[in-house]
């Protein structure tokens, strides 16, 4: 292997890796902030309850976000110097905004939030978290439209064999970044949905007995008791996030639809791969699986007009060569083919999970027996499939843009670090797989437990190392912990 | 404008190197503050509810350099490329442990998690000095120097930032880590402060290394005075001063063979991000501050 393809492994793997974490803290940081906010509102208990419970897990998946997030900053510079001397003076912008508009709102304001329980008033405890999740929110849309770019640069030219910014104000509403975002971001809440949806399932299922049934609230001994066991509120969680990902995965079909209209006319040759269609074809059909096709319906989702022009891989390879130079400029279509297929089916099936569930749960009593057993199961084993999807979709994106890091103006193989030995490359790979590795291991049994503690105490030693998010009154927690809130 | 920015880019990395270098000296200085569970927690909690946002700085500095600087940002993290990847893995092991550590079991994993607090907090702070140092003068020993230089900083920094904000014994033992740090930083840092201007030109660079001593003396007559208010102030001073010196001997050239105007953007992106920055930065340091100020009590063992 070559320092160039070490290094895009390297690339490939920490950024997948990093947006493991980065979407759920886009999506459960919002529904977190929004169950604070029912609690202030309606100051009900459970909703305390189920704030501390999911924002702990928030918290948990939040560290990766921000620790995987450094690599990938430093990483332009590392491995990619060439490509950053190149596009800095466009791509550099966005990256310096979302430091400067949304990572210090984002890391200063959550810090505000898990340590200012005791400290702030309610309502600017609870300003805090939102200030920091419309901050993730925020970071998303920059490094989106940073991302966008590299897809369809505009807003530029090149002078001296640089990209230089004409137009900052093109760059941040790039067409393709603004069908981009609601897409990510969407499928992001889709994600953190299903994962609400996941462990508010298991929790239904875990609090029924041996005969399948939930307890009542008479069989609790006090008022504290049904507040942390209240099997009830799963069923407000669930409904949640039943909510918010059907609402997201409308947002996440519109704006693909916008998306595939767009590729069409910017990224014909990545259209073309995700079918797999060698020549410009007018009514192209489309395969949902290999050799089964359905006439016209490509050209109906690329262009709404079922007679419209497809461009071909093989006839766009001919003009790509005539314009830039004898070259492969066809990206790896198996790859492309499929993450495109992966990404429609396991979204849709988990958007499609959650109409349903909303169908099921719909106006049946606020009680959690109302839930299908056979449902929270479902929604358990869902857990993966967004997350699956939302991989497929940055494997069709970024390997569907090669061989060009920046379409039509620099090529992958031009952009590497040329001073950096394929042995240096080597051991960092190797060092940053192994590190992932051991900490999504972590990661995982440490969510793990605490779902299946559920909102309890969670350490059952007095004198332990770890912060208990354990529920006793305010007034209790304040003068016992004054400082250490988590 | 390209000056502009440069003197912009040593303000965040000045800003991360005062705020970041307490948080790195109470990492470093965990093992021998804190006595149990408690004290530890005490101990970290100093640095709990901010320490994230710290770290930002380095995140916008290293942003503004790719965006004003794009050869800069480039050449400089693909030239140190290794010691850059024991950067970001230092900085996981510490983010990841001071997040988790409230949440895992006591026993093995709190200490695994301490362990990657302490190891993240030194090799960071050792790395950024000896990184600097090897830029400056390309020598072993700048590199050692210059990373000896900024570990022991970053601790005296932390050991006055604890004392400052805890009572009991967490507090005394803080104000002895302090008086003890100082016997290494001083020397250190006087010798390789002294180091930093020898251009032609270093007059000012004189004075601001001058300066740094200064407030760094002051820093421990302060520590022994029993003023922790003050020695915190003095010791910021001393690092903030620090930064600027060594941003000083870097002008015109950062990289060796290429100054800030043959590597810096066009001047429309320099303008726009100027516009930007004087609208975000004030903000930035007011609700930063903001958080010092909700924070403000000492910590007491829980």
């Amino acid at each position: 292997m070559e320092a160039l393809d070490l290094a895009r492994w390297q690339f490939g793997v920490t950024t997948v890796y990093h947006f493991l974490f980065v979407p759920l803290t886009i999506g459960l940081g919002v529904f977190v902030a929004g169950l604070q906010t029912a609690w202030h509102r309606t100051g009900k208990e459970h909703y305390l309850t189920l704030t501390k419970f999911f924002g702990k897990l928030f918290l948990i998946n939040f560290a990766m976000g921000v620790v995987t997030g450094i690599v990938q900053e430093f990483q332009f510079g590392m491995n990619w110097s060439e490509y950053s001397v190149f596009v800095g003076d466009v791509f550099g912008a966005p990256l310096a905004l979302e430091a400067l508009l949304a990572f210090f709102l984002e890391s200063t304001f959550l810090g505000l939030w898990i340590f200012g329980w005791d400290r702030l008033p309610k309502r600017v405890h609870l300003a805090c978290l939102w200030i920091a999740v419309i901050g993730s929110n925020l970071s998303a849309y920059f490094i989106l439209a940073a991302n966008a770019w590299m897809k369809h640069p505009v807003g530029y030219e090149v002078v001296d064999g640089k990209a230089r910014m004409t137009d900052l104000w093109a760059v941040l509403t790039n067409s393709t970044a603004l069908a981009q975002v609601p897409h990510v971001v969407g499928a992001s809440f889709v994600v953190a949905g299903v994962f609400v949806l996941a462990v508010s399932g298991y929790r239904i299922l875990k609090d029924r007995d041996a005969k399948g049934l939930l307890p009542r609230k008479a069989d609790f001994a006090t008022p504290e008791e049904r507040s942390r066991k209240n099997p009830d509120m799963w069923r407000t969680s669930l409904r949640g996030a039943l909510v918010m990902t059907a609402i997201a995965g409308v947002v996440v079909a519109g704006s693909g639809d916008l998306s595939g209209q767009l590729l069409r006319e910017q990224q014909p040759m990545k259209l073309a791969a995700a079918e797999g269609l060698r020549q410009d074809t007018a009514g192209a059909p489309f395969s949902p699986v290999p050799g089964v096709e359905i006439p016209y319906l490509l050209s109906l989702l690329a262009a709404h007009d079922p007679n419209a022009v497809v461009q071909g891989v093989d006839d766009i390879q001919e003009r790509f060569e005539a314009q830039f130079g004898p070259g492969d400029y066809t990206p790896n279509l198996p790859v492309v083919f499929w993450s495109f297929r992966v990404m429609i089916m396991l979204g849709s099936a988990a958007i499609g999970l959650s109409v349903l569930g909303l169908w099921l749960t719909r106006g049946r009593g606020r009680r959690a027996r109302n839930v299908p057993t056979w449902f929270a199961k479902a929604c358990v084993l869902a857990l993966p499939l967004p997350v699956l999807a939302m991989i497929a979709g940055w494997l069709l994106s970024e390997i569907g843009r090669q061989p060009w890091t920046v379409a039509g103006e620099l090529l992958t193989a031009a952009s590497v670090s040329p001073g950096v030995t394929t042995t240096e490359i080597a051991i960092s790979l190797a060092l940053f797989t192994v590190l992932y590795g051991l900490l999504a291991l972590a990661e995982a049994g440490l969510i793990l437990r605490h779902v299946k503690a559920g909102p309890e105490v969670t350490a059952p030693d007095s004198d332990s190392d770890s912060d208990k998010t354990v529920l006793i009154p305010r007034q209790l927690q304040a003068e016992s912990r004054p400082t250490l809130m988590y | 404008m390209t000056t502009f920015w440069f003197i912009v880019i040593a303000f965040l990395w000045t800003g991360y190197f005062v705020l970041e270098g307490f948080d790195f000296g109470v990492g470093a200085l965990l093992p021998l503050l804190a006595r149990g569970p408690a004290e530890r927690r005490q101990v970290l909690g100093t640095i709990g509810p901010v320490w994230d946002g710290n770290e930002v700085w380095l995140i916008s500095a290293i942003g503004a350099m790719f965006a004003a600087f794009p050869a800069w940002y480039s050449g400089f993290l693909s030239e140190f490329y290794l010691a850059m990847v024991l950067v970001v893995v230092g900085l996981i092991l510490r983010g990841v442990g001071l997040e988790w550590r409230g949440k895992v079991r006591s026993g093995t994993e709190a200490a695994l998690c301490d362990a990657g607090v302490v190891t993240g907090s030194v090799l960071v702070a050792f790395l950024w000095g000896a990184i600097f140092g090897n830029l400056l003068f390309g020598t072993g020993l700048a590199t050692v120097l210059g990373g000896a230089l900024s570990l022991s900083l970053a601790v005296l920094h932390g050991a006055v930032f604890v004392s400052l904000k805890t009572e009991g014994a967490v507090r005394a033992r803080a104000r002895l880590a302090a008086l003890l740090a100082s016997a290494g930083a001083l020397p250190v840092a006087i010798a390789g402060l002294s180091a930093l201007p020898s251009g032609a030109d270093s007059v000012p660079l004189w004075v601001t290394a001058g300066a740094a001593m200064a407030a760094l003396a002051a820093g421990v007559a302060l520590v022994w005075r029993r003023r922790e208010g003050w020695a915190f102030a003095a010791t910021a001073t001393a690092i903030a001063l620090a930064t600027a010196s060594l941003f000083g001997a870097l002008y015109p050239a950062p990289l060796p063979g290429l100054t800030v105007a043959e590597m810096a953007s066009a001047p429309y992106t320099l303008t726009v991000l100027t516009w930007i920055g004087l609208v975000a930065l004030p903000g930035v340091i007011a609700y930063q501050s903001w958080t010092y100020w909700v924070f403000r009590k000492r910590l007491t063992r829980v």
